[in-house]
């Protein structure tokens, strides 16, 4: 007997059982069930027998034993809700303390949620607009270059898109577009830069922008005929009427062939003109790449495949073309792929081709919404931990209440539902604080990063709204989950001979578990966010090997630099000037072949042309040779390079004696030039990439220019607005651009500090939420120990023991997360993040501490302040009233 | 017609139901039947013609005692009602009939 009792059928089948199964079925149900258990315990040993029971559980389902859903318990349970609500917003008033943690904690949090839901359905909204979008796709290549990977293209070539048009069966229309159209429109004395594309007018048919003036299907036909965007019209001809007006761009007239409305927001091309493709096929009729199969880099092709249409059958014939066309090719092979409209914007990242056009619209990885995903939810869930540890704390409190609930007929279910819309409630209330949260945090997350004003609007709208609704009940679920699940738990003849805080205190270790899990994440992000600044202070300080304090950049928008230059000169505050073709060190580059005597080994370098003043404004250091000798005034002209010390390393010039490659001859695309100089190594590209082999070569006047003013200067704004007042005197057209060096530092790693902002408002979301909650359960435990500390005291106690004691758990808690966390974040920083930083700085032990040290500062702020005014209380106050 | 005609395993379990008396719960009733007809048969099998019968109103049932074994479930009990016992005679009586047509001389080889 004994050895039969330590056996039980799986209690969950049980369950099951008792879920499905009608109630009159159930009890000899289970009991015949629990009978052949004994018995198969007895023969076949409690394994098996188990594994009989499970099967024969799911054996019983069927059509005469499960019950029928019943309408008279909805009904019920509708009725119920109305007393839920009654006694849950008392609750609420009685505990108003503990109901404005909840709220206020579970309002900010999901704040964080709310505007990570705006975010994502901008994102999803994108190109939705096209009344035909689910069927349009976009050519994506796959390109391999002499068997190495290439990777994977937005753009194809416009042979592609013709031989489509040509060869696929079930497509009704393919349209051809071609970035990037930029150039200043002339129309009278008015002169604008516009920006758009190349298309074909099949566009107007695949894509739905409704035209206000012209004829849609002839309008980009002919060569020379411009569409212009509202906007754009407006821009250019004020009031007057557009349509068959001329534009003169450089020196060609065009005509406007209509005028479209302006492309809507959300849509991944965005453009203020479209030029028809015949012009961009009669500008480049001699040049015989334009047509080729491998010139894939700036042409777009999007296809309108029938309805109904077979969309493998598409892709074999897409599969059959490009196999012919690779046939002729020796090095490239390029696949074709198709992706759908709605997977551009949200999607896998795709190339671009280098100096090519820019990205075409907002892109966001999937895996990058995920992460943020998982961040809020590791915040929402800290919330809602603060819930479900403050319920279950001050269950005593209810146990009453559950046990009369009970004593007259409710059953664990109804126990359960009066827990979670309790939750829900609670959730509900703090949706619309958090709503008003989400009206203020809104413009901070949109001027966060330019891009981001580019990519999302975040306006409510119906769709937005529901979700925030169905998002708010789901946090009320998650949230009243434990405590309903403990609530229904309880019976009812514990709960009313009111013995029953033993009970209650047997969750202690959940709740601790719960404590140290939102520490733990609490310190994890803390840390994070200073290892994080400090890393990026530590990138922006960096020394690249040459000086950039206090130069000035100015981009020459295709001016020639000369005029400028001297208007800079006459500028006192303008100490030393020099002309370069490209900004290092922010992440432009600019390639070169180089070949030394070996003319089968060549290697890519970096390079940029300079003229002679710029080495030494920038503090380069020579460790042999000198700066340019010669000052030629052509490309062709250019005869010397410096290089760094890595082109002698990669090449083994002067073996290992710099001062021996001076005067040596290297090829560089195609060119012979004598080595002058040699640079010290210094950072080309980002930090993030590994110092490669640099040349430099003289600027002359044929290249695009940037001049690098050094300034000197007590009253920074007003220089700037003098050199502003020089540009405007030169180009009138063009707005002023300029950068201090430092800045285009600072943007080139925009992405880290957006991130650094991020991760440090999450941060500081989770810190004050942790506290709340911590504060909740200090609060509580003194509460509960008045008496136990009013004892204490009156036999003698000191001031310090009773602080001891109330704090001590909680200093442990905290401890143990200290002990999880700061690991993790280092190992998280020195294995996975900074592996990409081949010049990063060790993570130092302060930086680890600082938010451990915060962190526990506030903690012991909080235990300290309550236990002190428990441990100050009169016990003669405490003790007499029983 | 059809609810009133009797399956043969419909048959055996009413059968097993009337030796049984008192002690005729599902269980029982299925060790009963195994004993018998020498083959496993399935408690799954016994419950739902056992449900079956019921709602055809030949048996009836109620809930036994509360006991320790089981798990603390109680039985349910099974008994013949009126229309269970006349479903049982009428079979066997139309069998009767049948028996008595066969003449006895095709038995003689067995």
């Amino acid at each position: 007997m004994k050895e039969q009792r330590q056996h039980h059928p799986p209690s969950w089948a049980q369950r099951f059982i008792e879920w499905y199964c009608k109630p009159g079925l159930v009890e000899d149900l289970i009991g015949d069930l629990n009978e052949y258990f004994e018995r198969n315990v007895q023969t076949i040993g409690p394994r098996r027998a188990k594994l009989i029971y499970v099967i024969d559980a799911f054996k019983f389902l069927r059509s005469y034993t499960v019950r029928k859903p019943i309408l008279v318990n909805f009904f019920i349970n509708r009725i119920m809700i109305g007393s839920y609500i009654k006694t849950s917003s008392r609750n609420l008033m009685r505990n108003k303390l503990f109901s404005s943690i909840n709220i206020i904690g579970l309002a900010i949090s999901m704040s964080v949620g709310l505007l990570l839901i705006a975010f994502v359905l901008d994102m999803r909204s994108y190109d939705r607009f096209n009344r035909n979008g689910k069927r349009i796709y976009r050519i994506t290549n796959i390109a391999t270059f002499k068997g190495e990977q290439g990777g994977k293209y937005a753009t194809t070539s416009i042979k592609t898109g013709k031989l489509i048009r040509e060869k696929i069966k079930g497509i009704e229309e393919v349209a051809i577009m071609r970035s990037n159209f930029s150039q200043d429109a002339q129309v009278g004395d008015n002169i604008l830069p516009i920006k758009g594309f190349w298309a074909e007018p099949s566009l107007f048919r695949i894509f739905t922008f409704p035209m206000l003036e012209g004829n849609p299907a002839t309008a980009l036909k002919d060569p020379y005929s411009i569409v212009l965007t509202e906007t754009a019209a407006r821009k250019l001809f004020g009031s007057q009427d557009a349509l068959g007006r001329m534009i003169r761009f450089d020196t060609l007239n065009y005509q406007v062939t209509g005028v479209m409305k302006d492309v809507p927001f959300f849509s991944h091309i965005s453009f203020e003109a479209l030029v028809s493709l015949s012009t961009a096929e009669q500008l480049n009729r001699n040049d015989k790449n334009f047509e080729e199969w491998t010139n894939m880099w700036s042409n777009f092709v999007y296809l309108l495949p029938s309805e109904n249409a077979d969309m493998a059958s598409i892709r074999s014939q897409l599969n059959a073309i490009a196999k012919e066309e690779n046939l002729a090719e020796k090095d490239t092979k390029i696949q074709l792929g198709l992706l759908p409209l709605y997977n551009i914007v949200v999607g896998e990242n795709l190339r671009q081709s280098e100096g090519g056009p820019g990205s075409l619209g907002p892109h966001m990885s999937p895996v990058v919404l995920w992460i943020l995903g998982g961040l809020a939810f590791i915040v929402i869930l800290s919330a809602c931990f603060n819930y479900t540890n403050l319920s279950i704390a001050r269950a005593m409190r209810r146990l009453k209440e559950i046990g009369l609930r009970k004593a007259i007929g409710a059953g664990k279910s109804q126990v359960r539902q009066q827990f979670l819309v309790e939750a829900i409630m609670i959730s509900m209330i703090a949706l619309l604080l958090s709503f008003f949260l989400f009206l203020v945090l809104r413009p901070q997350l949109i001027n966060l990063a330019p891009e981001m004003q580019r990519t999302v609007k975040l306006e409510l709208t119906p769709a937005m709204v529901v979700s925030f609704i169905g998002f708010s009940v789901t946090v009320g679920v998650i949230a009243g989950f434990m405590p309903a699940i403990f609530f229904s738990k309880v019976s009812a003849i514990n709960a009313l001979r009111n013995v029953s805080s033993v009970k209650a205190f047997r969750h202690v270790t959940l709740r601790r578990a719960l404590v140290v899990i939102q520490y733990t994440a609490t310190l994890i992000f803390i840390t994070t966010t200073a290892v994080g600044y400090v890393q990026y202070k530590n990138i922006l300080s960096f020394d690249l090997g040459f000086d950039t304090e206090n130069i000035l950049n100015i981009y020459m928008e295709g001016n020639k630099p000369d005029v400028l230059l001297n208007e800079l000169r006459e500028m006192p505050q303008v100490t030393a000037l020099s002309r370069s073709f490209i900004v290092t060190g922010v992440g432009n580059y600019w390639g070169g072949n180089m070949k030394y005597k070996d003319s089968h080994d060549s290697a890519l370098v970096m390079t940029n042309h300079v003229d002679e003043n710029y080495l030494p404004l920038h503090g380069y250091k020579l460790v042999a040779g000198g700066n340019f000798i010669s000052r030629p005034a052509t490309a062709e002209a250019v005869s010397e390079v410096i290089v760094n010390e890595q082109v002698l390393k990669r090449f083994n010039i002067g073996s290992g004696n710099p001062r021996k490659a001076i005067g040596e001859q290297i090829i560089l695309n195609g060119r012979k030039l004598t080595i002058v100089g040699v640079m010290q190594d210094f950072h080309y590209g980002k930090i993030d990439n590994l110092i490669g082999p640099v040349a430099f070569t003289f600027w002359t006047q044929e290249d695009g220019a940037i001049i690098n003013a050094k300034i000197q200067s007590d009253d920074m704004p007003a220089t700037l607005a003098r050199i502003e007042s020089a540009w405007k005197k030169i180009d009138p057209v063009h707005p002023f651009n300029a950068e201090f060096y430092d800045k285009a530092i600072e943007d080139a790693y925009s992405e880290f500090s957006t991130m650094i902002k991020i991760i440090g408002f999450l941060s500081l979301l989770a810190i004050s939420i942790a506290s709340m909650g911590l504060f909740g359960m200090v609060v509580f435990t003194t509460e509960t120990r008045l008496k136990e500390i009013s004892i204490r005291k009156v036999m003698g106690a000191s001031f310090g023991n009773l602080v001891y004691l109330l704090g001590r758990n909680f200093i442990v808690l905290l401890s143990i997360s200290a002990f999880i966390a700061l690991p993790v974040t280092y190992l998280f920083f020195e294995n996975v993040v900074l592996t990409n930083f081949p010049y990063h700085t060790p993570v130092q032990v302060t930086e680890l501490f600082a938010g451990l040290l915060a962190v526990l500062l506030i903690a012991i702020i909080m235990i300290g302040s309550q236990t002190m005014k428990a441990a100050r209380s009169n016990p003669v106050e405490v003790l007499k009233s029983e | 017609m059809k609810g009133s005609n009797l399956g043969e395993f419909e048959e055996l379990v009413l059968l097993t139901i009337a030796a049984l008396m008192d002690e005729a719960y599902s269980v029982a009733i299925c060790d009963e039947l195994s004993r018998h007809t020498e083959r496993s048969v399935k408690l799954g099998v016994v419950h739902a013609v056992l449900n079956r019968l019921e709602e055809k109103g030949l048996v009836k049932s109620q809930l036994g005692e509360a006991t320790k074994t089981r798990g603390g479930k109680r039985k349910r009990f099974y008994e013949l009602t009126m229309q269970g016992k006349e479903a049982l005679i009428r079979a066997k009586s139309m069998r009767d009939q049948l028996w008595n047509m066969i003449p006895s001389l095709i038995w003689k080889n067995l």
